[in-house]
């Protein structure tokens, strides 16, 4: 079956979508030149590194549909490598982008094949207690190389020799948005390849997946070692900015924040994934009034969104080749 | 040898506080196939009760109740209280949430854990408390070259007095049997006339009642309480739960004593900063080769 035949019903929707894209990408590029604040870049920034950390979480998560509620455990693995070879070695920033990548994904492939297998809930405590082993093992400092409780501090900047050194919140803003927008293009193609579209068939029912063939195990394995080596960029960047790494970055309750990012904007939907960063990282920042009340006032929020809109803000259209649409075409043919 | 002793009496200790907050876990979950993640909050909730009874009343209670009276009656409105809010928690942010999906609710139960451990810190405030030792009985008793904590041998005899009611409930009389039924299939155990909402009712409210009562009992026993120990207490209570079989009350409580005796026999023989990745790492080898837990019966897959 070709997916690149688009029919000129759906190319209209895909226009308008387009530019929507471009305004979106527009006001991201804008943001710096407008504001020059730079709290605000850095709140942004860190609105970047959620959406990261967010769309890496989405690919097992939303597309798949498996319980990760460890997530952060991979993103450290990611931090830890690019501070650990950084300050150690001196290796430079940007080598140690895809390394990190490479860690920890080769960490999620170690960890999860031997219980892949496990359905939902069983699934979810066993991510939150490698999550959690990940987390103990850093503070405990194996080898006296994590540096404990404290973490591994004197990061350098990221930089290209001389050309290029991102040294400013500017530049940190640009590189975190540069990475999110690649990241977008690329899991766009994703979901509407073969590989995307196995993943939301194993999500919708898992024992039609494997019954028309697809290699369940396969396809969820490589869910989380992609969706790894998206939290280790997302780590490796973070270690940048911050120039210090420490167990507490990682804990269980940040990723239940990733499992909420995911919830509040939709399962599966890009466009939820940014709505859903930006009220995890936003929230505490406009309400900051409040100061101690704006958790009270979070966890509140999170159970209204739930019940007002439990598929999330902006819940993921189902494609053409849904069943959905095909059943309507049906009807229409009928008549 | 006594060590020995010392270490095991220690981890059933601390094993029963995990047993008896895997209860409420493996209860709602047996019913509701919710994993509840606001119960640690509501054990937190339950101990800064207890503190609030004992300490802030300058050891009011305890000069007309005595040093036991006044702990038992901390246990009592503690559990009467969480149990209070568990019900409250049901209503408000689980109920309407339901029939929309399991992911949602989970969503929920996070944001009312938020909710709850940040509502803790406002009230008390965010440095840890701690029950002051005028209000905690502490005779140490030596049997041949054995230091045995009274305290210890209450707490223990308390908690499993609780365990086995709550087994007998479960298991030995028809209301318990309805439970059980709903737990294996909702939709059919209402067809056959049981009361879901009762059944509903009652777990919410003992559940989190048992868990207020560990937390006292955690409070006299370590003495300093903090806003956020509902989510470590809660983390390895869970584990427990799905060590012991997730949705089995007898499995709940074993797996929360396996799990304490674990931990300290860890921390003494092994190490102990690394006695935690030890229990998370026996939770994952026991979920690769026994998935079910320890108690837990197989489940048919449904197709």
């Amino acid at each position: 079956m070709n997916i690149n035949n688009k029919t000129s019903q759906s190319a209209g929707i895909k226009i308008t979508n387009n530019w929507f894209a471009i305004l979106v990408s527009l006001l991201f590029l804008l943001f710096p030149l407008v504001i020059k604040n730079n709290y605000f870049i850095d709140v942004a920034f860190f609105f970047g590194i959620y959406t990261l950390l967010g769309l890496s979480l989405n690919i097992v998560l939303g597309e798949v549909g498996l319980f990760d509620l460890g997530h952060m455990g991979f993103a450290a693995i990611g931090a830890y490598t690019t501070a650990i070879l950084n300050t150690s070695f001196g290796i430079p920033i940007f080598v140690l982008l895809p390394i990190s990548a490479i860690a920890a994904a080769i960490f999620a492939y170690l960890v999860t094949s031997p219980i892949i297998h496990l359905r939902g809930d069983y699934l979810c405590i066993v991510t939150i207690g490698m999550g959690e082993i990940v987390r103990l093992t850093l503070i405990n400092n194996p080898f006296g190389i994590t540096g404990g409780p404290n973490g591994v501090f004197g990061i350098d900047f990221p930089s290209i020799g001389n050309l290029l050194i991102i040294d400013n919140s500017v530049k940190f803003y640009y590189f975190i948005w540069v990475a999110v927008g690649l990241t977008v293009l690329a899991l766009i193609h994703l979901q509407d390849s073969r590989i995307g579209r196995a993943w939301n068939c194993i999500r919708e029912d898992i024992i039609a997946a494997e019954a028309s063939g697809i290699d369940v195990r396969y396809y969820k394995l490589l869910a989380f070692v992609l969706g790894a080596a998206l939290a280790g960029v997302a780590g490796s960047i973070y270690a940048s900015k911050l120039m210090i790494v420490s167990p507490e970055s990682f804990s269980f309750m940040e990723s239940c924040m990733l499992f909420c990012i995911v919830l509040i904007g939709g399962m599966g939907s890009i466009p939820g994934i940014f709505i859903g960063a930006a009220a995890i990282s936003l929230f505490p920042e406009i309400f900051q009034t409040f100061a101690q009340y704006r958790m009270l006032i979070f966890g509140a929020a999170l159970v209204l969104m739930m019940m007002f809109r439990p598929g999330g803000v902006w819940p993921r259209k189902r494609g053409k080749l849904s069943t959905e649409s095909m059943l309507i075409k049906a009807g229409k043919s009928e008549i | 040898m006594s060590l020995v002793i010392e270490q095991l009496l220690n981890g059933l200790t601390i094993g029963s506080f995990y047993a008896l907050i895997a209860l409420g876990y493996s209860m709602v979950y047996g019913v509701m196939k919710l994993i509840n993640f606001a119960h640690g909050d509501l054990f937190a909730l339950g101990s800064y009760l207890g503190y609030t009874l004992l300490v802030m009343g300058t050891a009011y209670v305890t000069s007309i109740l005595g040093i036991w009276g006044g702990m038992i009656a901390a246990m009592l409105v503690a559990a009467i209280g969480s149990g209070v809010m568990g019900l409250l928690v049901e209503r408000i942010a689980y109920r309407p949430i339901y029939p929309t999906g399991r992911l949602p609710a989970v969503v929920s139960a996070l944001g009312v854990s938020i909710f709850l451990q940040n509502a803790i810190m406002v009230v008390w405030g965010a440095r840890p408390q701690a029950y002051t030792s005028d209000v905690i009985p502490s005779n140490i008793l030596t049997i041949g070259g054995l230091r045995i904590n009274i305290l210890q041998i209450i707490i223990l005899f308390l908690s499993f007095l609780l365990m086995g009611i709550l087994y007998y409930i479960i298991q030995k009389t028809t209301f318990g049997a309805a439970i059980r039924a709903c737990a294996l299939d909702r939709e059919t155990a209402a067809l056959m006339g049981i009361n879901i909402n009762l059944i509903i009712f009652f777990i919410f409210a003992l559940g989190p009642a048992l868990g207020g009562t560990a937390g006292v009992m955690v409070g006299v026993y370590y003495r300093r309480i903090s806003f956020i120990m509902g989510w470590n207490y809660g983390l390895k209570a869970f584990t427990a739960t799905i060590l012991g079989g997730i949705g089995n009350i007898p499995g709940a409580m074993i797996g929360g004593l396996i799990l304490g005796v674990l931990e300290m026999l860890g921390s003494t023989y092994i190490s102990t900063p690394y006695k935690d990745v030890f229990v998370f790492l026996v939770l994952i080898l026991v979920l690769i080769f026994r998935p079910r837990g320890i108690l837990g019966e197989k489940v048919a897959e449904k197709v």
